[in-house]
């Protein structure tokens, strides 16, 4: 699909009608309708504040799979023993309590001329607006040898919960001086940080487990996220442990065989103990569905996350193409209050308040070494564009960087209250 | 002169750090008789010792909350891991107003508003500590005179509807229910300690880098509407 000035100023225009018109869109029926596919911080955070403050106005349902969500963030605190599973767990009772309708079924189709969400249930809901929160989902063959029908052997674990665990147990399970292999993924993908965190935090396990045990990381990126901070944790935590292969030494030319457990990195093949294999990423396939990507994602319109294909869809989180925030739980959060702003305006006439956007990500290196990176972000014409930033610094103190850990660890009380209530 | 001003001067420590004048250091002599009002809490020089207060000598260059055996209120020990150390500029603002630069501090001093004072008090204080010479002791010419906080920052109305909007972001990370696990709670302030602290992280006189960014893409208008609606949450 291919989008053009035209198509892009139709949005436009339809979306100012609605504002003026609110009436228009919920005729036919008693209340408009807003169902949201994805119960993640992006989906759940947007159900709960339209419901929340349209103070039942709107008809608000979530459709969410899981009966229990696991954060992809913080996840990795779990491989490096800092968190227990259970403290990544968090269930809908609240935002049912808070005017939701959970409904936990997966979304197989969407309608988008009869207006419609079709659940694998058989179930159709029919939507004034629609919004897509649907995580990512893998490119097939982007790691030769790698598939899901692997993904038991070598673990992806980049969506969080039963991944997470079986990656747990394979490395407490590893061999004495044995090897974990991480494929890192190419560029864009979710949680920039994060298989860097991953490696860090795998390390702090098995210096405690496996002291003789190896880390390699084969990477197709030249840079990427905190790269100094991690590279100089590395060095002083967890020296001579780790090895990464960037592309200038065939870190992209990676294939896996995950029968006989080895990674051929630029034609070496490398017995390994463990390998996480985290593939190529595009948008979760019910955007695609929805007839709302253009390649591997979904372009939206800056102002409020509506998608330039189709001005009653609104697409947030990993899903999105937006410009220049990182794909990110903090991300998504950030991105569905602009959007449930604009879906109210749009629906009941109520304040439609300027978009600001944000985003921190704190990643653990040790023991009490948090490193964060955050931007603001606002948006222009063609893009979300970032305003300002900052960075953690090499050779921080001690105290620096613990109070930074202790700040991420309010950070995730703080937005899993703010998502699932 | 020491003309009456309603207001706290915080945009006067803000304009004074960001010039560097805070750093021209008055008259210590003087400084020390102003010291009498300290002194009901704190010491300072030999012998001093933690009363209600820390001791001050060494205050210079060290970083807030530290002074080792003194109970600092929780408020004080974060702008200390925050990375606040204690240096001209940073004294200067505190004693201005010190809910400016930390928060519901223990220290229940309304502040000393006028410039030139602040300035003599700091020289005092300044003979106690570490290394007086390291600390930089500007020309008199270039000590701050009063700068005039624009009384409309504080008397601006804050829009709460428009302040619940933007409360969004701030509770990505602060809790709506007031309670505090690692991020300071910001519900239930009284309005104008909330916006002379956005200011001074606005001005990066205040440190945190997420804080700086957050606060600093903020107008008078929006800090005044968050101030409203945080004030008065339920």
């Amino acid at each position: 699909m291919t989008f053009n000035r035209r198509t892009f100023l139709g949005g436009s225009v339809a979306a100012a009608a609605a504002l003026k018109s609110p009436s228009l869109l919920a005729a036919g029926h008693e209340k408009p309708r807003v169902v949201v596919i994805g119960g993640g911080p992006g989906g759940a955070t947007a159900a709960r504040y339209i419901a929340k403050d349209s103070e039942g106005k709107i008809d608000v349902t979530l459709v969410e799979p899981s009966r229990t969500y696991f954060t992809c963030f913080f996840s990795n605190l779990y491989l490096g023993g800092f968190k227990e599973m259970d403290e990544l767990a968090h269930t809908y009772g609240a935002l049912a309590m808070g005017g939701v309708n959970v409904v936990h079924d997966w979304a197989i189709d969407v309608n988008a001329e009869a207006s419609n969400v079709t659940l694998a249930g058989g179930d159709v809901l029919p939507y004034d607006k629609l919004i897509i929160s649907p995580g990512i989902d893998f490119i097939d063959d982007s790691v030769p040898g790698w598939s899901i029908a692997a993904q038991n052997a070598m673990p992806h674990a980049y969506k969080a919960g039963s991944q997470t665990e079986l990656l747990k147990a394979q490395i407490m399970a590893m061999r004495e001086g044995g090897t974990f292999a991480m494929v890192a993924p190419p560029n864009p993908f979710r949680c920039p940080p994060g298989p860097y965190e991953r490696v860090s935090m795998v390390a702090h396990t098995l210096q405690k487990t496996n002291p003789t045990a190896k880390i390699i990381i084969a990477d197709p990126k030249e840079k990427f996220s905190k790269m100094a901070l991690f590279q100089e944790g590395w060095a002083d935590h967890y020296a001579g442990m780790i090895d990464w292969i960037g592309p200038e030494f065939g870190g992209g030319n990676v294939s896996v065989d995950p029968r006989a457990m080895t990674v051929t990195i630029d034609g070496e093949i490398t017995q390994v103990d463990v390998c996480n294999v985290i593939p190529a990423q595009k948008a979760g396939r019910i955007a695609e569905i929805a007839g709302v990507t253009d390649g591997n994602w979904a372009p939206v319109n800056p102002t409020d996350m509506s998608s330039r294909a189709n001005p009653d869809i609104y697409v947030l989180g990993d899903s999105a193409q937006q410009g220049d925030m990182p794909k990110s739980g903090f991300s998504a959060n950030s991105q569905a209050k602009v959007c449930a702003n604009a879906v109210r305006g749009a629906l009941t006439g109520s304040r439609v308040f300027p978009a600001k956007y944000s985003n921190t990500c704190w990643s653990l290196i040790d023991t009490n070494d948090g490193v964060k990176v955050g931007a603001t972000y606002e948006p222009t014409e063609e893009k979300i564009a970032k305003v300002d930033g900052f960075i953690s610094q090499t050779g921080e103190d001690d105290a620096t960087r613990r109070a930074t850990y202790e700040e991420s660890v309010g950070w995730y009380s703080g937005i899993t209250a703010d998502i699932f209530g | 002169m020491r003309p009456f001003r309603p207001y706290p001067l915080v945009l006067a420590a803000i304009l004074a750090a960001s010039s560097g004048a805070a750093e021209g250091l008055g008259d210590a002599e003087k400084g020390a008789a102003l010291f009498e009002q300290c002194k009901g809490c704190h010491m300072v020089g030999d012998g001093a010792r933690d009363r209600i207060g820390p001791h001050l000598n060494g205050i210079f260059g060290r970083r807030a909350g530290t002074q080792g055996g003194f109970a600092y209120s929780a408020s004080m020990t974060r702008a200390g891991m925050d990375g606040l150390v204690w240096t001209a500029e940073t004294l200067d603002a505190y004693i201005e107003n010190p809910r400016a630069l930390v928060s519901k501090t223990r220290m229940s001093y309304r502040g000393m508003k006028d410039a030139q004072d602040r300035a003599d008090l700091l020289a005092y204080l300044r003979r106690h500590s570490d290394s007086p010479a390291d600390i930089p002791e500007a020309e008199p010419t270039a000590r701050p005179t009063d700068h005039d906080l624009d009384p409309a920052i504080l008397a601006l109305e804050g829009d709460a509807e428009y302040g619940e909007y933007l409360a969004t972001e701030c509770l990505t990370c602060h809790r709506a229910d007031g309670s505090a696990t690692g991020i300071p709670s910001i519900t239930h302030w009284p309005a104008e300690d909330f916006v002379v602290a956005m200011h001074a992280y606005k001005s990066k006189l205040r440190p945190h880098p997420v804080m700086q960014m957050m606060a600093g893409r903020l107008s008078a208008e929006e800090i005044a509407a968050l101030a409203a609606y945080f004030g008065n949450i339920d």
